[in-house]
């Protein structure tokens, strides 16, 4: 027990949570951008997985973790083509086809992974650190925050810039009327249709550069199923931060501490039973539903299909 | 500006319609409409629910695509596309409800539209908006959130809305049925401005005093078709008592040779029998979406059919859920037999007696999944003989309900399809061989033809009549003002949640009636 409140665990257990909540924070972000334009994306898993596994292939094959990054977006955005196209125009249960996708990936992924790779599972190598100065050099936080990947703080970066979208652009204010009153939107001239598609092909690309992440740099490798229920994570941070892209930030880091403590605590050797370590993660998932789910507000007209003039 | 308004021969039409025809499955909502809209004008749309003056909003608003006939904008043939089209043409629109999005303020509302890539352009509105709000006398705060607006309010930035985006043409569809009386006042003095200023308005409504008091032209749409128009010069020479009674002619004068018609027959009602239904001083609260009942009283004795007549959504579904018990009461008394009900639960009110015939069929009234059969007793589930100890008794219940479906000769292919397959008239007949087992002594039926085809309709209204003459006390309620006089005693008009008045079915009922439920004194 000695070991558990030092310095390096201490530092370690940050770093690691950074690790864990960049995936969360992407999904969180996609999917927060295609609720506030009334699609209820639960295909965000498949799109994740997508990315994942053309990331892997990207950077395996090429050597470069940013084209490996750029495959997985594309992955991801070739998912939610499927998706915009089922849901968006032709207007079929989204809920339906998310599950569907998601279920499909899961098995195209693994049954590719399979053919490839047979039974082997190589690594990449460990990917670069932009380490920032003076920053990094403070106790306990430095190396925990400091010493990521470049596109880690891209990610955080991201969720400022969708701040902004969201506060202050056009786009932002059409996404939002799209959600919650689209005959506002088609009426006052938008179509309604495109934007919702933009809304959902954006999803798919930060679900898909998750992924990706969360293969190339969190694990170094792709095994079948590695996202193990991030995107549905992605969910439901969307839904308890309100359309506030700060609280997703918030929340992924919340689940990234509680991804990595599962780690930590097993390196760490405490006596505690595995199982009940790995609970961690869902448990918080619980306890943060019965604290703020009653608040999340939802767009109203989420999860319907516009049709103009339906009377 | 003014030479506009100075020189009405010289005025063109900024749009013109040209035997323009909409169908939707089973109905013509538009029957081959000519119309003329002109610049400095208050063209106002007069006509009942069903009137089609909402298809043709929606054809001239870009939603609807007409299905015959032209639209003409600028003397030009040009079919409106989309609703952007329409606005690039000028036209802009004030639907009947909200196209606000509640979650954002007014400034982002008015600036909804614009090119998804630019930065919305927040000072620029800001002048537009400062200017157009002082010529037209008008305040709007800029910077609050839509859903803490009134509905006057909310309607005043739809109208400003139009004006930034250069609008020519503003339609204002049945702009006034939220508002309050000083509201309309105000809405009504704005319309005349924007006509000074130029604009062409066409002003849809259901109100006779609002068409005298705004418009300049005034045409009637019934059922689809234009009755009539009375233009500026007519309006402007004659009287105002002659102009109500033109209008009331043509909103509410009798059809030749309708098919519906049928002769009332005179049922005796015994004066001194003690009423079945005692309603005195009935209220329910408001809500959001929907006006609530202010002090309703009416009796209804045995065999009598009393008729609610009104314009859809004054409140005549919330009092038909108020007496069958499915809406809280604020007030009042409900007596059935001289037995107060008003304290007793949907269930025990029909065990008394009382039944309510929904107009929402397929969503309250039936379980379109549930067998024929089953729905038949669905408000007996758990109740002998059809159910023992819980156990569903199957061969009582289809016993039973081949008895039903012969007896209101229900057509299905059999009694296991779901309820749901079946035509409406054929679901309206489940609905009323229900409500009418044994048992029943008041029943109220809410706009019981609503959609069904014509046999349907004559056989439903049959079904009615013979109910009432079983001795049973009946309430109608019905936006169909030649049903309600083609079979009620007495009709009583709803505005509001309130009663404005109850005439006798005598001779003069349909102009007594018909200026009721527009708004003046029988």
């Amino acid at each position: 027990m000695t070991g558990l409140f030092s310095e390096v665990f201490l530092s370690a257990l940050l770093f690691g949570a950074v690790t864990a909540a960049i995936p969360l924070l992407l999904a969180g972000l996609g999917e927060q951008m295609s609720e506030k334009a009334g699609v209820l994306n639960i295909g965000i898993e498949g799109m994740m997985l997508a990315g994942a596994y053309l990331g892997f292939v990207g950077s395996f094959y090429s050597g470069s973790l940013w084209l490996g990054f750029l495959t997985g977006a594309a992955g991801g955005v070739a998912v939610a083509l499927i998706m915009a196209l089922l849901c968006v125009r032709i207007g079929l249960n989204q809920i339906v086809i998310g599950i569907a996708l998601t279920l499909g990936l899961e098995g195209l992924t693994a049954l590719l992974h399979h053919f490839q790779f047979s039974r082997s599972y190589p690594r990449l190598p460990a990917a670069d650190a932009t380490v920032i100065p003076l920053l990094s050099d403070i106790p306990v936080i430095g190396p925990a925050f400091f010493k990521h990947h470049l596109i880690v703080y891209l990610a955080v970066a991201l969720v400022f810039a969708m701040s902004y979208l969201y506060r202050r652009t056009q786009l932002g204010l059409n996404l939002q009327a799209a959600g919650d009153k689209p005959a506002a939107l088609d009426v006052a001239g938008i179509d309604v249709v495109r934007t919702r598609t933009i809304a959902v092909l954006t999803t798919g690309a930060l679900a898909g550069l998750g992924g990706a992440y969360l293969a190339n740099v969190g694990a170094g490798l792709f095994i079948p199923f590695i996202t193990n229920g991030a995107g549905f994570l992605g969910i439901v941070l969307a839904m308890l931060a309100r359309g506030r892209p700060v609280w997703v930030l918030f929340g992924a880091l919340l689940f990234g501490v509680c991804l990595s403590l599962t780690t930590a605590m097993q390196v760490a050797g405490i006596n505690i039973p595995t199982d009940v370590i790995q609970m961690l993660p869902f448990l918080a998932v619980m306890i943060m539903l019965v604290l703020f789910g009653r608040r999340a507000s939802l767009p109203a007209a989420l999860g319907i299909p516009y049709e103009r003039g339906a009377r | 500006m003014s030479s506009l308004s100075s020189s009405p021969a010289g005025k063109r039409d900024i749009v013109a319609l040209e035997g323009v025809t909409k169908r939707f499955p089973g109905i013509v909502a538009n029957d081959g409409i000519d119309l003329s809209i002109r610049p400095g004008e208050v063209h106002v749309l007069l006509g009942e629910n069903g009137a089609g003056k909402s298809t043709l909003i929606g054809m001239l608003s870009g939603l609807l695509q007409p299905d015959e006939g032209r639209i003409l904008v600028d003397g030009k043939p040009t079919p409106i596309t989309s609703p952007r089209h329409a606005l690039a043409l000028g036209i802009g629109t004030v639907f009947q409800h909200m196209m606000l999005v509640p979650t954002l303020t007014v400034a982002e509302n008015l600036l909804l539209g614009g090119p998804w890539w630019q930065r919305p352009r927040t000072e620029e509105l800001a002048a537009r908006v400062a200017e157009i709000t002082r010529s037209l006398g008008i305040t709007v705060k800029l910077h609050a959130k839509v859903s803490e607006l009134s509905l006057g309010e909310q309607q005043q930035v739809e109208i400003l809305r139009a004006m930034v985006r250069n609008s020519r043409l503003l339609i204002l569809d049945e702009s006034t049925s939220m508002l309050t009386p000083k509201g309309i006042e105000e809405l009504g003095a704005l319309m005349r401005r924007l006509a000074e200023k130029g604009l062409a308005i066409v002003f849809i409504t259901h109100k006779l005093k609002e068409a005298a008091a705004f418009g300049d032209r005034i045409s009637v749409l019934k059922l689809g078709r234009k009755v009539g128009e009375i233009p500026p010069e007519r309006f402007r020479a004659l009287g105002e008592q002659e102009i109500i009674s033109e209008i009331v002619e043509l909103m509410f004068g009798k059809r030749k040779d309708d098919p519906e018609a049928a002769q009332r027959p005179t049922r005796t009602i015994r004066a001194d029998a003690a009423p079945l239904l005692q309603v005195a001083d009935l209220s329910v609260a408001p809500t959001d979406n929907a006006p609530g009942l202010s002090s309703i009283s009416f009796d209804i004795r045995p065999g009598e059919i009393l008729g609610i007549a009104g314009i859809d959504g004054n409140g005549q579904k919330q009092l038909a859920e108020a007496l069958a018990g499915q809406r809280a009461a604020t007030r009042g008394s409900v007596r059935l037999e001289g037995t107060a009900i008003e304290a007793a639960s949907v269930g025990e009110r029909r065990k008394q007696g009382l039944r309510y015939l929904t107009d929402d069929r397929l969503g309250e009234g039936t379980v379109g999944t549930f067998p024929v059969s089953i729905n038949f007793f669905l408000k007996q589930v758990g109740a002998a003989p059809f159910w023992r100890g819980g156990v569903e008794q199957r061969a009582e219940i289809d016993r039973r309900a081949a008895e039903l479906v012969r007896e209101y000769d229900v057509r299905t292919p059999s009694l296991k399809t779901p309820v749901a397959r079946l035509s409406g008239g054929n679901i309206q007949k489940v609905l009323l061989a229900r409500e009418l087992a044994e048992g029943a002594k008041v029943v109220i039926f809410n706009k019981p033809t609503y959609g069904l085809d014509l046999a349907n309709t004559l056989a439903s209204r049959q079904r009615i009549r013979d109910t009432a003459a079983r001795g049973l006390a009946v309430l109608l309620i019905s936006t169909d003002l030649e049903e309600l006089l083609s079979m009620c005693d007495r009709i009583a008009v709803i505005a509001n949640g309130a009663l404005v008045g109850t005439v006798g079915n005598t001779d003069d009922a349909r102009t007594k009636v018909g200026r009721l439920m527009i708004g003046l004194a029988a």
